[in-house]
């Protein structure tokens, strides 16, 4: 059993009234890939946005490698090694692919005092953001200026601005919605060989995906922890099927996009 | 790329040559226009580059310029270039603990936190007897640029100062080009395009904003200095809203982020200053239609019409 890498206690958030992540305990594990399966409105992008830092908890902690990181910024997070990727695609629209994925990289070397010198010149973060492009396949499409990317791209493109942080938690809040199956399948591809040295957090609704990738599997709903296991146990509890999963184990209530 | 090194190497000789034409009033017309180039460059580092659109960048100009006035001394002239640094040291300094608290702010409350705080920079100096008050201060000799015994050169010559402030021209432009290439240059760039992801790719972007700030502060303080070096003298005006609103429209005139543009912004503001002021004394109604029109139908600016043009002969993107 690896320890836990990253882990939350009673971790709450409210917006007004609505509890959108009601006491959420959960555990990430370096070499484990953990889904996050619920309908839309659940609180799963509330939760990652609550490790990432990017949302206050209104209760409960969060613990790094052993340390509260609860109340630590959105960089000091990254910095440490916790990595996101975002539903809405959030990229350098005013930058190539390839300087999307340097500035990422230089985010682990920032030589800030080093003025008088092109960043292009530092190898090491080069290479880095070359090779995040060639994890999600967009190593040919390194020059296009990223609004010029298609959909699917700009998406695989959010994915390798995670990947070039390097970091030691992944934080994927539906990476896969709005690629093609190609890509898609690439995808999932890239999450198993990435999930032996990383601890993953994966938002999915494709149900495929998730049960071919997942070692461990949430289920949320309204805030809430419904249910935590292994696949075959989230496939099996009555509790999940009735609230999530249709009879067949496919998404009920979940209109595709 | 090459076309444009070629374009500024012309640009650079037509400068460098220009006294030579020997008309004293347009050396020092064109002298004034470079100091307010390396105002707006400074601009551009914080708006063009940072994407932070200070509406008070005239506070730190002055402040370098009443540097020179408050050290000058009355019976002797004072030395350029500890005058210079101090007034640099002095502006940026003031930018460091102004950008404290205003680079938290954001969009339109950035642009009237800074306005606030040059407002009270300004009112400072014109309220109270510290420099002068309304009247500012008017220095007796013109700084000497000794370097012990030696002096090389002699800034009671028109020319003198021409060469001097056009050196301050081409250094602060090949630092700010250097620097826009560098690591911190390009987070800076980062923070302009998407703030959000910046810091959760962990960029402490707050500090970063901050040493903008600082910097563009100091440089705006090297422009402000050389103005009172060439006019002899500083009033609270330099510190005005106006003349934040006035760096502002050359930066827009030029265009944002190039550098380029902000060269040839302070050109054209104050070609199209003198143009109309000879044939109206309603001058800056028709220099404000100009530039709403240059805004709506050349959005990014005088500098970017070569490219243009080039776009519409080829028919494709350059660069
Ligand atoms: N910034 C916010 N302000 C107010 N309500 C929010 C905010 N973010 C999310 N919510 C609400 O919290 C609930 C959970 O949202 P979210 O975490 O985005 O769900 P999911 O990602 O599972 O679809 C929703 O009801 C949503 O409307
Ligand atoms: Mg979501």
């Amino acid at each position: 059993m690896s320890d836990a890498i990253l882990t939350t206690h009673g971790l709450s958030r409210s917006f007004g009234g609505l509890m959108a992540a009601s006491s959420v305990s959960i555990e990430l594990h370096r070499g484990k890939l953990h889904a996050l399966l619920g309908p839309n409105g659940a609180g799963k992008s509330t939760l990652i946005n609550l490790l990432s830092g990017e949302l206050r908890a209104s209760a409960g902690e969060i613990r790094y490698k052993g340390d509260d990181i609860t109340g630590l910024s959105p960089d000091r997070r990254s910095r440490i090694g916790i990595g996101r990727s975002y539903q809405k695609t959030n990229i350098f629209p005013a930058f190539t692919a390839f300087e999307n994925c340097r500035l990422a990289a230089q985010s682990r070397e920032p030589r800030t005092l080093r003025v008088f010198e092109d960043a292009l010149r530092f190898e090491g973060v080069c290479t880095a953001a070359r090779r995040a492009l060639e994890a999600v396949g967009l190593d040919n499409r390194s020059d296009s200026i990223a609004p010029a990317l298609s959909h699917g791209e700009q998406r695989q493109l959010e994915i390798a601005l995670a990947l070039a942080t390097a970091p030691d938690v992944l934080l994927l809040d539906e990476p896969l919605a709005g690629m093609g199956a190609e890509e898609a399948m690439r995808m999932v591809e890239l999450l198993r060989g990435l999930a032996p040295r990383h601890a993953i957090l994966l938002v999915e609704h494709d149900m495929d995906a998730v049960f071919a990738v997942a070692n461990v599997i949430t289920v949320m709903v309204n805030g809430q922890v419904l249910e935590s296991g292994e696949p075959a146990q989230i496939r099996a509890s009555p509790m999940v099927r009735a609230a999530y999963l249709g009879e067949d184990g496919a998404l009920a209530g979940y209109e595709q996009s | 790329m090459r076309r444009r090194t070629v374009a500024l190497g012309v640009a650079l000789g037509l400068l460098a040559l220009f006294p030579l034409a020997g008309s004293d009033f347009y050396t020092e017309l064109v002298s004034k226009v470079m100091i307010l180039a390396i105002f707006a460059l400074s601009l551009d580092l914080l708006v063009g580059y940072t994407g932070l659109v200070s509406f008070g960048h005239a506070a730190f100009y002055g402040i370098g310029a009443y540097a020179l006035g408050l050290l000058a001394p009355k019976y002797d002239p004072a030395n350029l270039w500890l005058t210079l640094a101090a007034a640099v040291a002095c502006a940026g300094l003031a930018a460091l603990i102004v950008g404290v608290f205003v680079v938290r702010a954001r969009g339109i409350y950035f642009i009237m936190v800074t306005l606030a705080f040059a407002q009270m920079f300004y009112f400072v100096f014109h309220d109270t007897k510290f420099g002068g008050g309304s009247d500012g201060i008017s220095m007796n000799f013109k700084p000497v640029a000794a370097i012990g015994s030696f002096i090389p050169f002699n800034l009671s010559d028109a020319n003198h100062v021409y060469y001097f402030v056009f050196a301050a021209l081409v250094t602060v432009f090949l630092f700010l080009r250097t620097l826009s290439r560098s690591s911190f240059g390009r987070a800076l760039q980062g923070i302009r395009s998407n703030e959000e992801r910046m810091r959760s790719l962990g960029f402490p972007v707050y500090r970063y904003k901050l040493a903008s700030f600082t910097l563009a502060g100091a440089l705006a303080g090297l422009a402000g200095y050389l103005s009172a070096m060439q006019f002899g003298f500083v009033n609270p005006e330099l510190l005005s809203w106006h003349q934040s609103g006035n760096v502002l429209l050359m930066l827009i005139l030029g265009g944002l982020g190039s550098l380029y543009g902000a060269v040839v912004g302070a050109f054209a503001f104050v070609a199209l200053e003198e143009l109309f002021s000879s044939v109206t004394t309603h001058w800056q109604l028709l220099l404000g239609a100009t530039i709403i029109l240059l805004v709506i139908f050349l959005p990014g600016g005088l500098a970017s019409v070569a490219s243009r043009f080039r776009r519409l002969l080829i028919g494709a993107p350059s660069e």
